[in-house]
């Protein structure tokens, strides 16, 4: 035998006896403008569609004289929206901020709840079908109680948002809590480590993916949630958000304006639902299965 | 029980602590809560140093029997003595905190880069992150990754991963290593170059070595002694002496000493199976 003469033990072990050439293969996609070429299709894609249904709304609009109090052509809709830009920009910033600030405490609420359900076995089975009522009962049907309980009209629009936001987060988050690898658990176990250690090092980056994913959902929600409340606030007359101008405009039958207000609102949930996507992608792009490509 | 402290023994216990093991399992039974008898009546001592193969076929308790010795559960009746750590005045010893487990898969983190892996045992201890990170470097190093401490465990093979896992295990340098059939669910070349590796580790390093698994070859090919488990209930059937010397390497696979050798492990192990 060849091998005879060399003894494996003279050699340290594998600088090359690593199984290295087994590591897998990650694509390096060529770019254009930053974006890889495998994703130009889904934003091509979408945008053409758009535009094609927007040049047959325009088409049919002219074509049929539909008057615009009944439909207005997308053409006007724009127009509208740049003419009333001063009123309805506000109107976008005041929904922008609940929707904002009821995220943030969706988040942090519902976060923290995760953590000490996850903790205590007995405040889970206790408290848990309560949040769980809290997301099945409508906030139409609750948010003019709250309105009149509460008083101040942005911190009950922020409430309502808040209800719709946080329960996606709450869940997402104890399934995540609890979706460690039972051997990590046992390795954490027998190194003596404590439950603080455990959640630090283990849960909480473990429960990453799932809160991230809760997180891309409660965005859009606290924005719904922030319009419904404004709209049944609305009619009290004191808030002036965006579904405050939906209705001003429907009551006028400026119906221009609010198709203007409705697209401000759409362009709003894309946008958060877009940033929200690429904090995700930026936190589990190294590690998670979700956020990579594989050369097969 | 036979002894295997031969000549060529690289880790005899030092001085007067020979006649006492590391780990004495006495009388040990493990019933799980359905009624399943994993083990029954299993005595088995570890002496420091050694490295001992647990063969058998599934469901023989071999894994039981590791998680017993972890201390990750407590056995049904009988104990596990450390004869060497203080004990308290009930008698009972105080096991190692510091034993490395490696287990079938290399359970890493996803999250946290090979080095950060590593260095996670010391981390929960209470080592400082700088410290913990340049004895973390050095057992990458030591088991071939060097260059790779900055890899998430997605971007390794299979076989780098589960250096990774050893080098975590090892991190603390423990005085006891279980494996539980560490390197099952690799290739063959992939296996035979990590089974010189762990070889080479447990020569320089001389830490007692539990290896599970149900391969005859790997067994041989590892062990200074094989304890071979029939199931049903999970209990000792044989305590073979592997006496051929190390360094072993590709030779000794192919030399006729280990062609016997696997023989009679193997008619073992077919008793066992029958039993």
């Amino acid at each position: 035998m060849s091998d005879a003469a060399i003894d494996p033990r003279s050699i340290t072990p594998a600088h090359d006896g690593t199984d290295a050439e087994a590591m897998p293969v990650f694509a390096v996609e060529r770019r254009i403008l930053g974006v890889p070429v495998s994703v130009w299709p889904n934003i091509l894609a979408p945008l053409a569609m758009g535009v094609l249904f927007l040049a047959g709304w325009e088409f049919m609009v002219r074509y049929k004289d539909i008057p615009p109090y009944v439909l207005p052509g997308p053409i006007l809709v724009a127009k509208t929206l740049v003419a009333d830009w001063d009123t309805l920009s506000t109107s976008l910033w005041i929904t922008l901020r609940i929707t904002f600030a009821a995220l943030i405490a969706a988040v942090s609420i519902g976060v923290a709840l995760a953590i000490i359900f996850t903790q205590s076995k007995w405040l889970d089975k206790s408290l848990l079908p309560y949040a769980i009522i809290l997301q099945v009962t409508p906030v139409v049907s609750i948010a003019p109680l709250i309105i009149i309980w509460v008083g101040d009209i942005n911190l009950s629009l922020l409430i309502c948002a808040w209800i719709v936001a946080f329960f996606p987060i709450l869940s997402s988050t104890i399934i995540g809590l609890n979706s460690v690898d039972h051997n990590l658990l046992n390795l954490f176990q027998i190194y003596g480590a404590s439950r603080w250690q455990g959640l630090r090092y283990l849960r909480l980056p473990a429960a990453m993916p799932f809160f991230l994913s809760g997180l891309r959902i409660a965005g859009g929600l606290a924005l719904i949630g922030a319009v419904v409340a404004e709209y049944v606030a609305g009619s009290g007359g004191s808030a002036s958000g965006l579904a405050y101008r939906i209705l001003e405009a429907s009551y006028q039958l400026k119906i221009p304006r609010m198709f203007a207000a409705l697209v401000m609102i759409s362009l709003t949930g894309i946008a958060i639902f877009l940033v929200t996507s690429f904090v995700s992608h930026l936190a589990l792009r190294r590690w998670h299965e979700s956020a990579l490509k594989r050369e097969n | 029980m036979t002894t295997s402290a031969g000549a060529h023994s690289p880790a005899l216990p030092v001085g007067g602590e020979a006649a006492r093991p590391l780990i004495s399992i006495k009388q040990i039974t493990k019933q799980f809560a359905n009624g399943t008898l994993a083990v029954r009546n299993v005595n088995l001592d570890l002496r420091q140093g050694e490295f001992v193969s647990l063969l058998g076929p599934s469901g023989c308790g071999k894994s039981t029997l590791l998680r017993l010795i972890s201390g990750l559960s407590q056995p049904s009746a009988g104990v596990i003595d450390w004869p060497l750590n203080p004990h308290d005045t009930e008698g009972h010893a105080e096991r190692d905190r510091d034993l490395g487990f490696v287990f079938q898969d290399p359970t890493l983190m996803p999250w946290s880069r090979a080095i950060g892996n590593v260095a996670m045992p010391l981390i929960l201890k209470g080592m400082k992150k700088s410290e913990a990170h340049e004895r973390s470097a050095e057992m990458l190093a030591l088991v071939g990754l060097k260059g790779f401490e900055n890899s998430f465990p997605r971007e390794l093979s299979g076989g780098m991963k589960m250096r990774v896992s050893i080098a975590r295990a090892l991190v603390t340098r423990p005085r006891i290593l279980l494996m539980d059939e560490p390197f099952a669910a690799l290739d063959e070349i992939t296996r035979h170059r990590l089974n010189d590796d762990l070889l080479e580790l447990w020569w320089k390093n001389r830490f007692t070595a539990v290896f599970v698994t149900h391969s005859v070859f790997e067994s041989v090919y590892l062990s200074q002694r094989i304890v071979v488990m029939a199931a049903r209930p999970g209990r000792i059937m044989a305590d073979l002496d592997v006496s051929a010397p190390y360094p072993r390497s590709e030779t000794f696979r192919t030399s006729p000493i280990y062609a016997d050798l696997c023989r009679l492990a193997s008619d073992k192990l077919k008793e066992a199976i029958q039993a």
